[in-house]
């Protein structure tokens, strides 16, 4: 049995409009956005067009004993749609339709193809958000931020992905389609299997239908940018913004590299002499909005640091401009951008930032970091050049002990990255052997013959 | 060493591209086909395959370089700052050196390099047109065969009289503020001469002299974006030797991609012809698009009067992104007392024509300009203006297959319209 079989008995299945096979055009499919990994053309992509569709691809991949590698957009940061044993690519892409939208309940249901911000354009005109926003928001899918369980800039307040999933359709790697969860609120019936196959990064079932819980858009927010001459003083500022019971929308830090960058990059006006800075929105009631506004104020001076509030939209937007030219910047430093996002409990923010400054001088590399301070997800992110193999080495070695510092923190090794490929082998590190056994089990469990996203989060070995 | 030398000219450039693939949100082709080697990501790593030896120039890898519009939408939003546009073209470039041009734009490209036989075939052109076109109303004809456009596609006559020979070689007004050479590209000579009446009215209202060099011809970007560079090299040439030879403080062009061609095309392309580099580069410095000069001058708009009128502005591509030209065309048109300006939702985005990418791939193309014609609707203006003549073409195509009543102008044009006889 071969592969020019199954892929004639997709074509028969899908019609050959949904069945790609040009080497060209597999070369495109070989890689998705994380720096430094194999990459591996697929034998074929097949782009279904519904479940049954999806179905029929399950069933001829187990026929003739080949990998399925489902792929959104190909924006995660993990390796998790790289198709390192070959096999087929299946593309969500063509299931993209908003299914409905339910004011009444607060749910959307989507198809996996669907990307995030076209659902927050579509849920906008009831006055709904959906809040997740990774920094892929205008291009990631909903399927593949549900399988990797994205996160965002709003997680201190608004959680992450799975706190927005209330419902699934799968496809098992048996070929039947289930449904777990739904509209209500409450379920506790049987075990929480959406939350199982939510960040499961493709390696339990493939997603074909996503209800998610809408949230009412805030009536009004207010933005700070604060500028702090020790970096432990920002980091206090977080965590004493905290303890005054305010829980900002949106908390990000910058560190000194990555301010200078973005200013020599940007020019968007920041104060280079600083150590930190903090950008802060709170948002939701006006009146509570202006008092939690007030008491971020406070903490700031009590910190020793300075404070800019954005008095309309136009100085709001500059303020953001700043927070997300941290990353294109840096990018821009040298060709090879290497993005972690290893992170602690909120209260070591400031432990792991002197962490990773000193990882970056002992191994000689430039590290910037910036991210999500409110809710412990930084983003080391390391600058190198993907053709000088010595420095690679250091690159790798920086990123071990970045891990070890997050863990010996009380942190994890991912935030909102996953697993994938890129941090599989550090898996033991967090949850030890007898961890990684109970993962090993659930897989073998859905998918004996390991066809769904093989080589991934766990080896069946 | 320069991108027309092929993809090792651009190995930064494919290195730097981090995969995050930020393109997808902005790609029109790619919002369309939904497939990865459709959006710049994907393009640039078919690059590094054909630089790694990975991948041989093969006619598919030619027909996934030519899927591209050169929008410039993802070298805008692209947070490395890759200069897409340099790899596509270079990779063109190389394809087009080992696999040829196919039929059809060879045997234009070839036409458009040889300016007087060009200039000939043309106006015979003009003259037999109405045996293959059907004449719909003014201005509209659509082809009665199958003769490399689509049946369905309304396009514009050839000028009877192009412009260059309608009017007089140098044009001088009293007491002038300045002078200029006026390049006035393919579109505008052969197609709408009235963007080029319109340029010279406008300027000899604001008291400029214009020049409008005889020998002028096509600015070879056409042939350029298909990748034959070798092509373009002579027209490159004689335009620089003609321009670098005219007194003048401007060289004024009405659309984006033929200043294009002066600005940043040639230069890269005579970079290492000695005599050439420096003039082309003394050349590029000197072009202005007509609203970027008639700002600088500075605009007078006590020149124009309009009636009540709600007018939307479609930003070209290569005007916008590719030569910087944003603000200008908007306060000119927003200075005009009785002007309505109604924006577009997404007045960046790219109309679908991308030159001869709408000739190849006309359902691609089309199916892309039904998002803008939406846009346009959504406005409520009666007219659209832009600045590039291309995008005048298939604006006007797709609004006339609609059957929607709102007519385009070039921005120039809208201007002389409105001048108050004096």
């Amino acid at each position: 049995m071969s592969v020019a079989q199954a892929i004639e008995a997709l074509r028969r299945e899908l019609g050959k409009n949904n069945v790609i096979t040009a080497t060209e055009d597999l070369f495109c499919y070989s890689y998705d956005a994380t720096a430094d990994l194999p990459e591996q053309t697929p034998d074929v992509v097949v782009t279904p067009e519904n479940v049954d569709q999806v179905v029929k691809v399950v069933k001829i991949a187990r026929q003739f004993r080949l990998p399925i590698y489902p792929r959104g957009s190909g924006t995660n940061l993990s390796g998790g749609t790289v198709p390192i044993k070959g096999g087929i690519v299946l593309s969500t892409l063509k299931m993209n339709r908003i299914l409905e939208i339910d004011p009444s309940n607060l749910t959307a249901t989507v198809q996996p193809g669907v990307i995030i911000q076209d659902l927050n354009n579509a849920v906008a005109p009831y006055g709904l958000i959906y809040p997740p926003d990774p920094g892929t928001v205008a291009t990631a899918t909903m399927g593949g931020s549900v399988a990797e369980c994205s996160g965002g800039l709003r997680g201190l307040k608004y959680g992450v992905t799975r706190h927005y999933v209330m419902g699934l359709e799968l496809v098992l790697a048996d070929g039947e389609v289930i449904r777990y969860g739904g509209k209500t609120v409450k379920n506790v019936t049987g075990y929480d299997l959406v939350r199982l196959f939510t960040g499961s990064e493709g390696t339990l079932g493939i997603i074909t239908e996503i209800i998610v819980r809408l949230i009412p858009a805030p009536q009004a927010r207010e933005t700070m940018l604060a500028g702090f001459s020790r970096l432990a003083d920002a980091g206090n500022a977080v965590a004493d913004i905290i303890g005054q019971k305010v829980i900002p929308a949106t908390l990000e830090i910058m560190d000194r590299v990555t301010v200078e960058t973005v200013e020599n990059f940007a020019h968007v006006g920041l104060p280079t002499d600083v150590e930190a800075i903090l950008l802060i929105e709170v948002d939701g009631i006006p009146e509570v909005v202006k008092s939690e506004a007030a008491a971020v104020r406070q903490v700031i001076a009590k910190n020793g640091g300075w404070v800019k509030t954005a008095e309309n939209d136009e100085e709001r937007e500059k303020l953001w401009s700043a927070r997300r030219a941290a990353l294109p910047a840096l990018a821009r430093r040298k060709p090879t951008t290497i993005l972690e996002d290893a992170t602690v409990p909120r209260s070591k923010i400031t432990d792991m930032l002197l962490a990773v400054e000193d990882i970056g001088k002992r191994y000689n590399l430039v590290i910037g970091t910036f991210g999500h301070a409110g809710d412990g997800n930084l983003h080391p992110t390391i600058l190198a050049d993907a053709r000088d193999e010595e420095e690679m080495e250091r690159v790798r070695a920086a990123v071990e002990e970045i891990f070890r510092a997050a863990l010996s923190l009380g942190g994890t090794l991912s935030g909102e990255h996953g697993i994938g490929i890129a941090k599989k082998q550090f898996l033991p590190w967090e949850m030890g052997n007898p961890g990684v056994q109970v993962l090993k089990k659930i897989k073998q469990a859905l998918d004996p013959d390991n066809l769904l996203n093989p080589g991934k989060m766990v080896d069946l070995t | 060493m320069s991108i027309f030398d092929g993809l090792a000219a651009v190995e930064e450039e494919i290195l730097k591209c981090m995969k995050c693939g930020n393109c997808q949100a902005v790609c029109p082709l790619y919002q369309e086909s939904r497939r990865e080697p459709a959006v710049a990501r994907g393009k640039i790593r078919l690059a590094a395959a054909v630089l790694e030896g990975k991948l041989e120039p093969t006619d598919g890898l030619a027909e996934r370089f030519a899927l591209c519009l050169t929008c410039l939408a993802c070298v805008a939003s692209c947070p490395s700052g890759v200069k897409v546009d340099r790899i596509i073209l270079a990779a063109r470039t190389v394809l087009t050196q080992k696999k040829g041009l196919p039929f059809i734009k060879k045997t234009i490209f070839t036409g458009l390099s040889r300016p007087r036989l060009f200039d000939l075939g043309v106006k015979t052109a003009a003259r037999l047109q109405g045996l293959l076109f059907k004449n719909i109303e003014p201005g509209k004809m659509q082809p009665r065969f199958p003769i490399g456009l689509e049946l369905r596609r309304i396009v514009p006559p050839l000028a009877p009289v192009p412009f260059r020979d309608q009017v007089a070689e140098k044009h001088t007004v009293e007491r002038p503020v300045a002078t200029v050479a006026f390049f006035t590209g393919c579109m505008t000579n052969y197609l709408y001469p009235e963007i080029g009446q319109a340029t010279l009215r406008v300027l000899k209202a604001h008291g400029v002299d214009v020049i409008i060099p005889r020998l002028q011809h096509c600015c070879g970007a056409p042939i350029l974006y298909n990748g034959a560079a070798d092509m373009a090299l002579e027209m490159a040439r004689s335009h620089v030797d003609l321009f670098g030879g005219i007194q003048a403080d401007a060289i004024i062009t009405v659309c984006g991609t033929c200043g294009e061609a002066f600005k940043h095309l040639y230069p890269e392309l005579l970079e290492d012809i000695p005599r050439y580099s420096e003039r082309a580069r003394e050349v590029a410095a000197k072009i202005l698009d007509i609203t970027q000069f008639l700002h600088k001058l500075p605009f007078n708009p006590k020149l124009f009067r309009a009636p009540e009128l709600a007018v939307t502005y479609h930003q070209p591509c290569h005007l916008g992104r590719g030569l910087g030209v944003v603000q200008e065309p908007l306060f000119i048109i927003r200075s005009i007392p009785g002007v309505n300006y109604l924006p577009l939702k997404e007045p960046a985005r790219c109309c679908g024509n991308a030159g001869s990418f709408s000739l190849t791939h006309y359902d691609m193309s089309y199916q892309i300009l039904t998002r803008k014609l939406k846009d346009i609707e959504d406005t409520g203006a009666q007219l659209v203006v832009t600045g590039c003549p291309a995008c005048r073409m298939h604006l006007t195509d797709g609004l006339t297959q609609e059957q929607m009543p709102q007519k385009v102008v070039h921005t120039v044009e809208l201007l002389a319209r409105l001048l108050e006889e004096k």
